[in-house]
């Protein structure tokens, strides 16, 4: 396999948890070129957060290496943007302020980026909300804060997990093409974009927006599949109603759950 | 509504019940018979507070001059303390058990030491209240200090924050509204260490008046005294509550 950004290399991590072992993940082996957006899907507890903390550097993996844009990760990777499952935002600063946090922490000055900030809330359909405090927000809105913030330093590589797990179907549709477009789907050439590791748990959403899913099967987390998706960019509603999009769906459906029928699944 | 209206709105019950039992005291007493160094008429207390023998001033400026020393020593010290221990485990391995000691002394046995050793004055009794006051503040900032949720500290370590700005952006903030409830309840111990001093030692400050009045039967003397007491401590608890508003709005109706 050719080296990509990202490699993992017989990637497998257990848990010592107060009741025992708990293997999360086993032999995770796969290469993830740079402008790639790949979506992560399977069942819960399969381990897909466990693998995006250990791409990132959070976790220690207990075997097997890591290895991205040519060096091994043994501590958290620089210029990256992460989205927890969860949006942790510090409920003692604004939202605004909340989108800053990164270039505080990350020793920038925050001014700078004021307006890059507002921006992406007025993207994200927060405008009017910078000055609120986290606990004013609904589960949606702050999912879609933490987005924005993962978003300000404009990072290479993003690492995201179930970002729009919190927000209705119309919204989940409209922050997809939001998110197609900051990659740089219509306007950067391909090697250029970003890499986006998604994860999600709509098959729809991962064929709509990746380049490739892959799908892992139940606890301890393998790759069960490995899918290119050879739709047209740029992608467009429209697409949604063709024949290969439902192909595709149908066989990721498959590698999931092993069934050969879709039934009512979605 | 306005401002007032509501706190008018919130608090009438408290000033009626207040009221009432004021009139039934004066009732009791001036009706009841019962004699004046037992139980002192409000009006007789009243007088004592404005019209009678004490010169009050020196007496309260000295007290509430311990309270705000032992309130504000046990609050630095405290919060230093905390942070000692939330910064270094070697530090929290050293001072933990030995200030869990201190704080199992009865502060009160220890007041004639201080007495032996630094004689009468302001200071041996600023040092009572907070030593009865500290505690709380070093448990609550340790405690608010480490209690962040792990994914906000993970939060940091993907911007490869350093150790001290992950503190100060995440750690400090955490904590604070751990530390002003803590203060809540040091505002409460220094009135009590205040006191606790003047009764041992002193010449001067409301503790001193009431021990002074045991001698002379002058108990409406003493209730008043227990009324300077009781508005000073609650100005500074009161003091306590808003700057909880002004530094930690978000943490509001938590306690
Ligand atoms: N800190 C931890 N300590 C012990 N076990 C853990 C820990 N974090 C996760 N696990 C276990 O590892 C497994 C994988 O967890 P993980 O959160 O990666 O799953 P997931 O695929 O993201 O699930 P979901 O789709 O529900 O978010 C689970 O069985 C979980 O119980
Ligand atoms: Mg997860």
């Amino acid at each position: 396999m050719a080296k990509g950004l990202i490699d993992l290399d017989r990637v497998g991590m257990t848990y010592q948890a107060a009741s025992g072992p708990v293997e999360a993940l086993a032999g995770i082996s796969a290469s993830i070129g740079a402008g790639e957006f790949v979506s992560l899907v399977g069942p819960s507890g399969c381990g897909k957060s466990t693998l995006l903390r250990i791409v990132a550097g959070l976790r220690p993996a207990t075997t097997g290496t890591i290895t991205v844009a040519g060096r091994a990760v043994t501590q958290p990777i620089p210029d990256i943007g992460m989205v927890f499952q969860a949006p942790i935002l510090l409920k003692w600063r604004s939202i605004l302020e909340n989108v800053l946090l990164p270039a505080e922490l990350a020793g920038k000055d925050p001014r700078s980026l004021r307006s890059r900030a507002e921006q992406l809330l007025e993207m994200a359909g927060l405008g009017g909300f910078g000055t609120k405090l986290p606990r004013e927000l609904s589960g949606g809105m702050q999912q879609r804060a933490a987005l924005c913030r993962a978003l300000l330093l404009d990072p290479p590589l993003l690492l995201m997990d179930e970002p729009f797990g919190a927000l209705d179907a119309m919204t989940r549709d409209d922050m997809a093409l939001e998110l197609l477009r900051i990659w740089g789907e219509k306007d950067v050439a391909r090697e250029a974009r970003k890499t986006v590791l998604f994860v999600t748990h709509s098959i729809p959403e991962a064929v709509f927006l990746s380049d490739r899913v892959i799908v892992m099967s139940a606890r301890p987390g393998r790759i069960a599949a490995d899918l290119r998706i050879d739709l047209p960019r740029p992608r467009t509603v429209e697409l949604r109603a063709t024949e290969a999009f439902g192909k595709l769906n149908l066989e990721i459906f498959r590698a999931l759950t092993g069934k050969t029928s879709m039934g009512t699944a979605f | 509504m306005t401002k007032f209206g509501a706190m008018a709105n919130r608090y009438w019950p408290t000033l009626v019940l207040f009221a009432f039992l004021l009139a039934s005291w004066q009732a009791a007493v001036t009706f009841g018979n019962i004699r004046e160094y037992l139980l002192p008429a409000p009006l007789s207390v009243w007088n004592a507070l404005w019209h009678g023998d004490t010169a009050w001033w020196p007496h309260l400026w000295t007290t509430t001059f311990e309270i705000i020393g032992a309130f504000l020593m046990a609050a630095v010290v405290g919060v230093a303390l905390g942070v000692a221990i939330a910064w270094s485990p070697v530090l929290a391995n050293a001072l933990v058990p030995f200030l869990v000691f201190v704080n199992t002394l009865p502060k009160v046995a220890i007041a004639p030491l201080f007495l032996i050793w630094m004689g009468y004055g302001i200071f041996p009794n600023m040092l009572m209240g907070a030593l009865i006051g500290f505690f709380p503040v070093v448990i609550n900032t340790a405690v608010g200090l480490s209690q962040v949720e792990p994914d906000m500290l993970d939060l940091g370590r993907v911007f490869n924050a350093p150790k001290w700005k992950i503190f100060v952006k995440i750690r400090i903030p955490n904590a604070l509204p751990y530390i002003l409830s803590a203060l809540k309840i040091t505002a409460t111990a220094a009135v009590v260490g205040a006191i606790v001093g003047e009764f041992v030692a002193s010449q001067r400050g409301l503790g001193y008046v009431i021990v002074t009045t045991q001698s002379s039967m002058n108990t409406s003397v003493a209730f008043a005294a227990l009324v300077w007491i009781s508005v000073v401590g609650l100005l500074l608890y009161g003091a306590v509550v808003l700057l909880a508003h002004l530094w930690a709005p978000w943490a509001e109706g938590v306690d």
